[in-house]
């Protein structure tokens, strides 16, 4: 006897809901997509944030300044220092304090070994995420190194805290320049190693050149920013507009593409490696003496007024919006983080594309979770 | 444009503005019906070009609440700063500008489940971090005993 088996899901319109997350490994966090689909076709893409929200903008509310500081480790984890960096510059910018030229240059060196760290582990990730193992062993190895400078120095691997109000919280080490020349002039090898497993691989490029385009207009209107936005074309590198710290004083590229695909934003981090590189070199030989801290007073009140400080991260522009209303405590503190503005773009981006094609789009994103719950 | 030709240029578009040069930007205070229509003309016009919404704040000012917007200009290089407010602390709501600059729409979910701001027209207003059964942890008078320990 002949038995009918029916098959479900054959039908072509017929639509699935796939829940990706929140523990997916290619997400990186606790990041869940509810994803439509259509055969393996992607139709709708609707985020699900909130898994890791800890409401820092609720609790610097009853904090003091210095305490801030270290909330802001735990947004962005990869861009520790720049985070600092950003509400310490505020509160001198608000207190119009001078800072010494020793600092400035510390900052700069210690921004750009982040965003190194940052973009090498990006590229770990995301070699593992399209299949490529040997990237995230290549890749954490060599981060391994920045992280041990860090610890010598900071005290912290990956939350350094390294920045205060007035200043630095410590001096350098003492083998600080030997050490970051000495890991530059490796890495400096290394990185052409980086292209021929990766880069120019015929699988990978096969999997990113064409796959989820963005256009100028809409990196734009989505508020895009980072390597994502200027694999675009959109000139938006804060180092470059609005100089902060020492970087009025460096020369380097802002590296610009106009494809926009996903293998252009892996390309605008790859160049950035070699950016950053140029910039320590340029600064690592004249560090000026002085002091590391401006003394500064024990109870910081910041004047009664709005206040916006923005700094360029590892993955765009993070801006600090502050009311002031005299007190030790902050009224109230606005966090514009890049990585918030950069998941709203992923809908939009990836329909029409395959189901595999998501996970590189996404991890060519390099989405941070905690940096988007806060 | 400068500060100066900025101020002029948004005064010709309606003259009754409060505009006030603060410490960065120049401060345009608007009324929630003039909001929307303003935020367009700034978005369309030529002159001014505002292509980059780059932050979107919610405040509790205590009796009022509102919201701040950051707008930036990628072609002329200028910002701007447009704040509303509204005194309806029970239902507030002001107009969604999400069809202007697509960065909105997160920006204004996030403000709604922060703070309880109603956003019209918002094609997709749902909570986002916290789930419906929480109240509105931005606002002042939020009270929460067990986990925001007062000393």
């Amino acid at each position: 006897m002949e038995e009918k088996v029916e098959i479900i899901g054959t039908d072509e319109k017929q639509e699935f809901i796939i829940n990706m997350g929140p523990q997916h490994p290619s997400t990186h966090g606790v990041l869940r997509l509810v994803v439509s689909l259509q055969g393996e076709t992607v139709k709708n893409i609707q985020p699900h944030i909130g898994y890791i929200h800890r409401g820092i903008e609720k609790m610097c509310e009853s904090i003091t300044w210095p305490q801030i500081i270290h909330l802001t480790d735990r947004m962005d984890y990869l861009s520790a220092h720049q985070n600092n960096e950003a509400v310490c510059l505020l509160v001198e910018k608000a207190l119009e304090v001078d800072i010494p030229d020793r600092i400035k240059y510390i900052r700069t060196i210690m921004s750009e070994l982040s965003r190194l760290q940052s973009h090498q582990l990006f590229w770990a990730t995301f070699g593992m995420d399209l299949g490529g193992q040997t990237c995230y062993f290549y890749g954490l190895r060599d981060r391994e190194m920045i992280l041990d400078i860090f610890e010598e120095t900071t005290g912290g691997r990956m939350l350094v805290s390294y920045n205060c109000p007035g200043g630095l919280m410590y001096d350098l080490h003492p083998d600080f320049q030997k050490k970051v020349k000495d890991y530059i002039k490796y890495f400096r090898e290394k990185l052409p190693e980086y292209d021929a497993i990766l880069t120019g691989n015929v699988i990978f490029r096969e999997r990113t050149v064409g796959i989820g385009t963005l256009t100028l207009a809409d990196a734009i209107s989505f508020g895009i920013t980072g390597p994502s936005a200027r694999a675009s074309g959109f000139s938006c590198d804060i180092r470059k507009h609005e100089p902060y710290s020492a970087y009025d004083r460096v020369k380097f590229n802002e590296v610009l593409f106009t494809e926009g695909d996903t293998c252009h934003r892996y390309l605008a981090r790859v160049e950035e490696m070699r950016e950053s590189m140029d910039i320590i070199e340029q600064l690592i030989d004249n560090i000026p003496e002085g002091q590391y801290a401006v003394k500064m007073k024990p109870v910081i009140k910041l004047p009664e007024g709005e206040y916006f400080q923005r700094v360029e991260t590892a993955r765009g522009e993070l801006g600090v919006f502050v009311i002031s209303d005299g007190n030790k405590n902050p009224y109230r503190v606005k966090f514009r983080s890049p990585n918030f503005a950069n998941l709203g773009v992923l809908n939009h981006i990836s329909k029409g594309f395959k189901i595999a094609d998501l996970i590189a789009i996404s991890g060519s994103l390099d989405l941070i979770i905690p940096d988007i719950d806060r | 444009m400068d500060n100066k030709q900025l101020e002029e240029f948004v005064k010709s578009l309606d003259h009754d503005l409060e505009i006030r040069e603060g410490k960065q930007f120049i401060e345009v205070t608007l009324p929630i019906s003039k909001l929307y229509p303003i935020a367009k003309l700034l978005r369309e016009k030529e002159e001014s070009m505002f292509d980059f919404l780059f932050n979107l704040t919610g405040v509790d000012y205590g009796q009022d609440l509102g919201v701040v917007y950051h707008l930036r200009s990628t072609v002329q290089g200028h910002s701007i700063v447009l704040k509303t407010r509204t005194s309806d602390r029970e239902n507030p709501q002001i107009d969604s500008i999400s069809d202007i600059w697509e960065s909105a729409n997160l920006l204004e979910r996030e403000v709604y489940d922060l703070l309880g701001i109603r956003f019209t027209n918002h094609p997709d207003l749902r909570r986002l971090f916290l789930d419906s059964s929480w109240g509105f942890p931005l606002r002042k008078n939020y009270a929460d005993d067990i986990n925001i320990v007062t000393r």
